[in-house]
């Protein structure tokens, strides 16, 4: 079993799931002679993606704005400066990092975590498997500000100083669902039998994890620590609710809002954008390349 | 050989355990145990100073009387503000997750991750930037003006409009993505054969489509009501003090007044509204158009 073979049937579960299923085109007749409606579909679809695209247009103009007052909200001129200067505020600078932080070491111990739970759930059929499955939905539809609050009156209750531990622990809280149910999704309908296969070839337990085992879970994993990466970047809500005096990301640009919003903020915001996409990019050339080796 | 087999297999029968116990322990702790926490606070009362509030635990259940009346406005307001903004972000996100389904050919992939591509950029900044869409000496507000569509206010933001219109933003991802899943697993078969018997488009759309996309509608739905009812960042940037939500009072009480006990009975009015939302939103679409 090789790792590109292993990448072909993960994505083939993906398929059957139903997310990336390919289809034999549509006889003409079956589309139908609808030419004018099918016009005004594709145009209303049109005008949604570009009222959801409108304020990500703005954030990148508006990254090269040169503001008159505190508040980057109306466009004055063009200016390379704050390009030019990203990490001009300390603050700034030392928030994004701290997001990051927190980030990077809540998405690892929630991936372990959430992945020994996913996997304890797709291949042994245990007694109360079913109820933990419902159980791990209730962190998911909790709300946010509920979430936050009800974490802030624990740390209350046992007189912790909120801060960073706190906001590791919350973060951890809500990505361990998160995890258990994506790594699931990706790793069930996968043959396990395999394993035994390899067993019986005379591959030892350890050989059989890194040839056989490691291979297929991961690129469920890396998806799912990737997903819950952003996620916890994102996250403002529940953050603000146990942060005290520590600062993140958002948690700056929501402290900026009511002070002084400068441009620097839109120019983090559209670096990230563009990181991701370029590692998207990458990423996706990369599964594609595998898969065809 | 038998020994060995037995031993195995009871290892296996508590290995399960063993994998599920870290995460299971943790969420007890930093999941169950809060939300404890928050039900306890709920009934109790609070005294002591603004900077040192002491809780006392005594069943005290005017706090929740108490968040009905003083929050009523709040109340009210969150529960029109998400039912309307669930339903715009349907109607609006039904065409466009249609379209990627069964129109988009070779472009399906880009238009996927177009939908996406808004998570890149952190969601407050995406919030804020419609401060500046909406501003009063903007684009926008001239245009709506020049043709008579200004909302009475004579101007978009800090009206009801703006916050609705950001909860709806906000949404659309979480809608377009279930509503496209269910429509991609339809049987192109069953609407062929709907044509074969000479059905009309609509009729097609009416009696197959609809009912078989049914299962993304109620999920998108859920996805948008319940962190629109919730959400109070939008109500914070793009709103006014008269179209403050629960998560506003809940946020506020919280952090700013410390009145925990206030708070924490809100979230439970807050739960409750989800949960009797989601129900009879469910149960109404579950008996009427599956059967």
């Amino acid at each position: 079993m090789t790792l590109p073979e292993a990448t072909a049937m993960v994505e083939a579960v993906d398929a059957e799931a139903g997310t990336t299923k390919s289809r034999t085109p549509l006889p003409r007749r079956v589309l139908g002679n609808r030419k004018f409606g099918d016009h005004i579909l594709r145009l209303v679809a049109i005008l949604v993606l570009l009222f959801m695209f409108s304020p990500i247009f703005v954030i990148v103009v508006f990254s090269f704005n040169k503001p008159m007052g505190k508040f980057n909200y109306t466009w004055q001129g063009f200016t390379l400066e704050n390009w030019a200067d990203p990490f001009k505020y300390p603050a700034l600078a030392h928030a994004l990092r701290r997001s990051l932080e927190v980030a990077a070491i809540s998405t690892l111990i929630a991936l372990v975590l959430g992945t020994l739970l996913a996997i304890a759930l797709v291949r042994q059929r245990f007694r109360g498997s079913k109820g933990v499955e419902s159980f791990l939905v209730l962190p998911l539809t909790a709300p946010d500000v509920v979430m936050g609050a009800s974490l802030l009156t624990l740390f209350l209750d046992l007189g912790w100083a909120t801060g960073f531990g706190t906001i590791l622990i919350a973060h951890i809280a809500f990505q361990i669902s998160f995890i258990a149910m994506t790594v699931r999704a990706r790793v069930r309908g996968f043959d396990w039998t395999l394993e035994d296969a390899s067993m019986d070839l005379g591959a030892g337990p350890a050989r059989t994890f890194f040839k056989v085992t490691l291979p297929l879970i991961v690129p469920g994993i890396v998806a799912a620590g990737m997903l819950s990466f952003a996620l916890s970047l994102d996250d403002f809500i529940i953050t603000y609710f146990v942060s005290g005096s520590t600062v993140t990301y958002p948690l700056f640009v929501n402290a900026a809002v009511k002070a002084a919003v400068p441009p620097q903020i839109d120019v983090l915001a559209t670096g990230i954008l563009v990181i991701s996409l370029i590692l998207l990019a990458v990423g996706t050339l990369y599964r594609r390349k595998r898969v065809d080796v | 050989m038998a020994g060995v087999a037995s031993s195995s297999r009871q290892r296996s029968k508590i290995a399960p355990y063993l994998m599920i116990l870290p995460a299971l322990a943790y969420l007890a702790v930093f999941f169950v145990v809060p939300f404890w926490s928050l039900f306890r606070t709920s009934l109790s009362t609070s005294g002591g100073s603004i900077y040192l509030p002491t809780l006392t635990f005594n069943w005290d259940f005017s706090n929740y009387a108490h968040a009905f009346t003083a929050y009523q406005d709040q109340i009210v307001r969150s529960v029109i503000y998400a039912l309307i903004a669930t339903a715009v972000s349907l109607v609006i996100s039904y065409p466009l997750a249609y379209v990627i389904a069964f129109k988009s050919g070779r472009y399906k992939n880009l238009l996927l991750g177009l939908v996406i591509l808004p998570f890149f950029v952190t969601f407050l900044v995406r919030t804020l930037a419609w401060k500046t869409i909406l501003a009063d000496d903007g684009v926008v507000v001239h245009l709506l003006g020049t043709v008579g569509l200004l909302p009475s206010e004579g101007r978009l933001l800090s009206t009801s409009w703006a916050v609705v219109g950001g909860l709806v933003y906000n949404s659309m991802t979480f809608m377009v993505l279930p509503l496209y899943v269910s429509l991609e697993k339809i049987d192109q078969r069953l609407v062929e054969a709907s044509k074969d018997l000479y059905s009309s488009s609509a009729r097609t759309f009416r009696k197959i489509i609809l009912p078989l996309s049914l299962p993304g509608v109620i999920a998108g739905s859920m996805l948008v009501f319940i962190p629109a009812i919730g959400d109070f960042i939008n109500a914070d940037y793009l709103g006014s003090t008269q179209t403050t939500m629960i998560g506003n009072v809940i946020q506020k009480q919280f952090l700013v007044v410390k009145d925990y006990p206030g708070a924490a009975a809100l979230s439970f009015v807050l739960m409750a509204l989800i949960l009797v939302g989601v129900l009879s939103y469910t149960r109404a679409l579950g008996t009427e158009d599956l059967v």
